[in-house]
């Protein structure tokens, strides 16, 4: 562990902004990545589950 | 050496059915290797002594950097197996690989102007590296536009091809841009040739987080290549089929 205490960690000796925005940012744009497809893919089943149905009506 | 992977690539099916197996492992793996990674490089690396704790931003700046650079070569790749081979899966590869290098990219270039900040006394400056990245984006935003912009499935897919090709050229100036001009950034931090210059507790958790993000990529662009494969082939029956389990596996 390089940092003494869990408040020293947050700060990043002065340099904590720079870090933490870097990393945020980063975990944003990881999640977005992922959700993209997952979502697109939820989405195409239920349009499709739709079609079938109304097919199976006609 | 033994070519039927490569002919059995050019089956959708085959590879929907094999990146199914492979994509829970690859998600998990880059999971724990970016967890792992991140909290190895933000808490128990040591700090530099001259950039103090600025520099842990390289964890998250070298990989999607190498990741915005080796995305676009797997572009002009697939282009040109699409081009020669006329091979309809290189396509989708192209096209959903496009905006996960973008991301990427965009990434390298916000952790960097971050990092600068500290570092240089500023966000953005007009370095030989800094701009030839920016070109790569431009790039990425090109052949996403260019795959939307023509409706014409072959036609968009051949001059994807051809831009991801020619684009190509910018990748060797961004690896050089710190040898062949007096930059501000600094030199590469992994050289295949020679040891780090840095000690192994400072480069040890950034290999983690590299291979941890081309898990990462692997496993998103799966994703996205195999909602794109359903998409495209919508009439073929084993689509229609595996459409039917899908759809009536949940309420």
């Amino acid at each position: 562990m390089s940092f003494a205490s869990f408040s020293e960690f947050l700060a990043m000796g002065n340099h904590g902004v720079y870090v933490w925005t870097s990393y945020g940012i980063g975990l944003l744009v990881v999640l977005i990545n992922v959700a993209l497809p997952l979502l697109g893919r939820r989405r195409y089943l239920q349009d499709e589950a739709r079609r079938l149905r109304r097919e199976e009506m006609k | 050496m033994n070519w039927t992977w490569f002919h059995k690539l050019g089956s959708p099916k085959w590879f929907y059915e094999i990146s199914g197996r492979w994509l829970p492992w690859l998600g998990g793996a880059a999971i724990v290797l970016l967890l792992l990674g991140s909290v190895w490089g933000l808490a128990f690396a040591p700090q530099d002594y001259q950039q103090g704790n600025s520099f842990r931003i390289i964890y998250l700046h070298v990989p999607t950097a190498i990741l915005a650079q080796s995305i676009y070569v797997m572009l002009a790749v697939a282009g040109v197996v699409g081009l020669v081979w006329k091979m309809k899966l290189a396509d989708v590869a192209l096209q959903q690989a496009a905006p996960i290098g973008a991301w990427m990219t965009f990434l390298a270039l916000l952790t960097g102007a971050v990092w600068g900040k500290p570092t240089w006394g500023a966000w953005w400056v007009w370095d030989a590296r800094l701009t030839a990245m920016l070109i790569l984006l431009f790039l990425y935003f090109g052949i996403i536009a260019l795959g939307n912009a023509i409706s014409n499935r072959d036609s968009a897919a051949k001059a994807c091809a051809v831009l991801a090709i020619v684009g190509v050229v910018n990748i060797p100036i961004i690896k050089y841009s710190v040898e062949w001009w007096n930059t501000l950034h600094q030199p590469a931090t992994f050289k295949l040739t020679e040891k780090p210059a840095m000690p192994v507790e400072m480069w040890a958790p950034l290999l983690v987080m590299v291979i941890g993000f081309y898990c990462f990529l692997a496993a998103v662009l799966l994703m996205r290549m195999r909602l794109e494969i359903l998409k495209r082939e919508a009439r073929a029956s084993w689509v229609k089929t595996e459409l039917r389990a899908q759809v009536e596996g949940r309420p």
